[in-house]
């Protein structure tokens, strides 16, 4: 029965297909083989997504080595939303990079690109499905490899030295974590994420395990910028090909937040964290910081990329706010935004190569008046701006009425206001880039700028459809996330 | 207990806190990459040491031997090792095309650069 493997399958597509793409070496081929894997894998994530949904969990013992000696794949109602994230987000940049890198990416390297967005892909979609640590780690490399080789790709040399910056930082990070492992390792013997869970309330509270969450906790938040720890970000996104970067913007950091939840709340256990330790507090001040400073500093951007990746910054300070409250109504949030965001983000990424491909530039001085001549594109940027400001009717609005509610519960007005007086901001730099496009003069250069290719625009604007669709029809995402918000608030498994 | 009690936790943790601050101190980025590897050795040991006890065999199960050592830190620290060399050899390819683009491996002389070429930045 193929049903019965369909975790394993999730993984081994896309790695599969990587160096399949290699050995073709024809960048069309390339392109075939991982849109199939890109669709296989969104179809697996769904199917597995459906099972979990009716049957709660699916573990998978790798090589039939039972848990906890052998590798577990463990599927929750966390994992399978943020698998349907990931696998989303590959399946709508698949198409939309065929003449996305053709611009960008000189031909004799197309299929190696091909093949690292298979890596990155498969990376990705193990981090979020395994239930072994050190695998993690592994899974962790895999993506963040890929993800240097494909920024380094950009045709500005300035993304040589922003994957460079990536990989010093991610490695810190990746070491980080490992050495956090490696001490839990040394004092509960072993590597099961659950079995780990099971046991380290025997030694919660020792200096090991509190060194473990402290090199933990930074080394994945070194990965998901976490403000103040966002150095790399915003050049990486700026520089990388425009597919790399609506990729990345949507599904890496939101897979280190799911690495992060899964530690606090499935590990260590949200009274170990929140509880004996002042860690609420310190997420607290680090998000309502990356809210309103990293979305301040977008404000003050001359390029629409950077811009894009400082609101991606203050974003990623919504979620981390949803974690810090530790509430069902705030990791409901805190869910949904990892979802929503990465939808709005991703589609936000992709108009802005449909803006870089015809226009060449993405500085806002080269973009006066674009809204006549790009109407369909920027049109989507607005909508996906309204949902970055959570305007009502979009999906921003879902999660930060979510955010608020768990603000209230917590007791704390000035908490709960926080994410609607941070939405100023957002308004502040969306409305920047609507008067630029809008109510200025067109620039002469962009008099012979026409819309971008059809294989480009459909899969960017249905993106964007999603984002409005998401605010509209909230069943599957609210509920999916409330489910698992519930599942982790249970405590250690 | 005396000072050498500790020895292998002595060793890691100085290799481990001499490789960040190379990372973050130099400005050369092939030295920087030489910090990272310190500090990623510092990790392999972290792993392998508590794993060897004194008299310890390969874990056989045999009536002769009681005392053995743990493998699964050192098979761990095999793929750990690998991850390290891909990362190394990555790092090392960047930084040829760095020197290629920019003419130089020195931090301040590149962000430099990209201050002298506009925003408008220049191709690799």
């Amino acid at each position: 029965m193929i049903a019965a493997h369909l975790p394993a399958l999730q993984v081994v597509v896309p790695l599969i297909a990587a160096p399949l793409i290699v050995l073709a070496r024809r960048g069309a081929l390339g392109w075939l083989l991982a849109m199939a894997a890109s669709f296989a894998s969104l179809a697996i994530a769904l199917a597995l997504f459906v099972q979990v949904q009716a049957g709660g969990l699916v573990s998978y013992a790798i090589g039939s080595w039972a848990p906890p000696w052998g590798i577990e794949y463990r599927v929750d109602s966390v994992s399978a939303f943020v698998l349907v994230l990931v696998s989303l987000l590959a399946a709508f940049g698949a198409p939309y990079a065929w003449r996305s890198i053709a611009a960008e990416v000189p031909a004799d390297r197309h299929y190696l690109y091909y093949a690292t967005f298979c890596l990155a892909l498969a990376g990705l979609l193990g981090i979020a499905i395994t239930g072994d640590a050190f695998n993690l780690f592994v899974f962790l490399e895999i993506s963040s490899l890929a993800t240097y080789v494909m920024i380094a790709l950009g045709r500005d040399r300035r993304a040589l030295f922003a994957a460079f910056q990536y990989l010093i930082v991610g490695t810190i990070g990746a070491t980080f974590y490992v050495i956090g492992v490696g001490l839990l390792y040394l004092m509960t013997g072993t590597l099961n994420l659950a079995d780990l869970a099971a046991r380290i309330g025997e030694v919660q509270g020792t200096r090991p395990v509190l060194a473990a969450l402290a090199f933990i906790t930074v080394g994945i938040c070194l990965k998901l910028a976490l403000f103040p720890l966002h150095y790399w970000l915003p050049n990486a996104y700026s520089y990388a090909p425009s597919a790399v970067a609506a990729f990345l913007a949507g599904t890496a950091t939101k897979v280190s937040i799911y690495v992060l939840l899964r530690f606090y709340f499935s590990v260590f256990g949200e009274s170990a964290i929140f509880e004996r330790l002042p860690m609420r507090e310190i997420f607290l001040v680090l998000s309502v910081a990356a809210m309103f400073l990293a979305s301040g500093a977008a404000v003050f951007q001359d390029n629409l990329k950077h811009m894009l990746a400082y609101s991606s910054i203050g974003q990623i300070g919504y979620i981390t706010l949803g974690i810090a409250l530790d509430n069902q109504s705030g990791l409901t949030g805190s869910i949904v935004h990892l979802f929503n965001h990465g939808v709005t983000k991703g589609s936000l990424f992709l108009l802005a190569g449909c803006i870089a491909l015809r226009v060449g530039s993405v500085r806002f001085a080269d973009l006066a008046g674009i809204g006549r001549t790009m109407p369909l594109t920027t049109f989507g940027m607005v909508i996906g701006g309204l949902s970055l400001i959570g305007v009502p009717t979009t999906a921003g609005f879902v999660t930060k009425w979510y955010l608020v509610l768990g603000g209230l519960d917590r007791g704390s007005w000035p908490i709960a206001f926080a994410p609607v007086l941070s939405s100023l901001i957002a308004l502040w730099y969306v409305w920047r880039f609507v008067e630029i496009a809008y109510l200025r003069d067109a620039a002469p250069a962009l008099a012979r700028v026409r819309e971008a290719p059809r294989s480009m625009l459909a899969p960017a604007l249905a993106l964007t459809a999603l984002c409005v669709y998401f605010g509209l029809e909230t069943s599957f995402t609210v509920g999916a996330a409330s489910r698992a918000a519930e599942l982790l608030l249970g405590g250690p498994r | 207990m005396s000072v050498f009690g500790h020895f292998s936790y002595e060793v890691t943790i100085a290799l481990m806190i001499g490789g960040l601050y190379i990372v973050i101190a130099r400005g050369n980025l092939v030295k920087k990459l030489v910090g990272l590897s310190v500090l990623q050795t510092s990790v392999y040991l972290l792993y392998i040491a508590p794993g060897k006890l004194v008299g310890g065999t390969a874990p056989i199960v045999d009536p002769r031997f009681v005392v053995y050592s743990n493998p699964l830190p050192h098979v761990l620290i095999l793929t750990a090792i690998v991850v390290g060399i891909a990362t190394l050899a990555l790092g090392l390819a960047l930084v040829v095309r760095i020197r290629e683009a920019y003419g130089s491996i020195e931090e301040d002389e590149i962000l430099e650069a990209d201050r002298a070429a506009g925003p408008h930045g220049r191709e690799a």
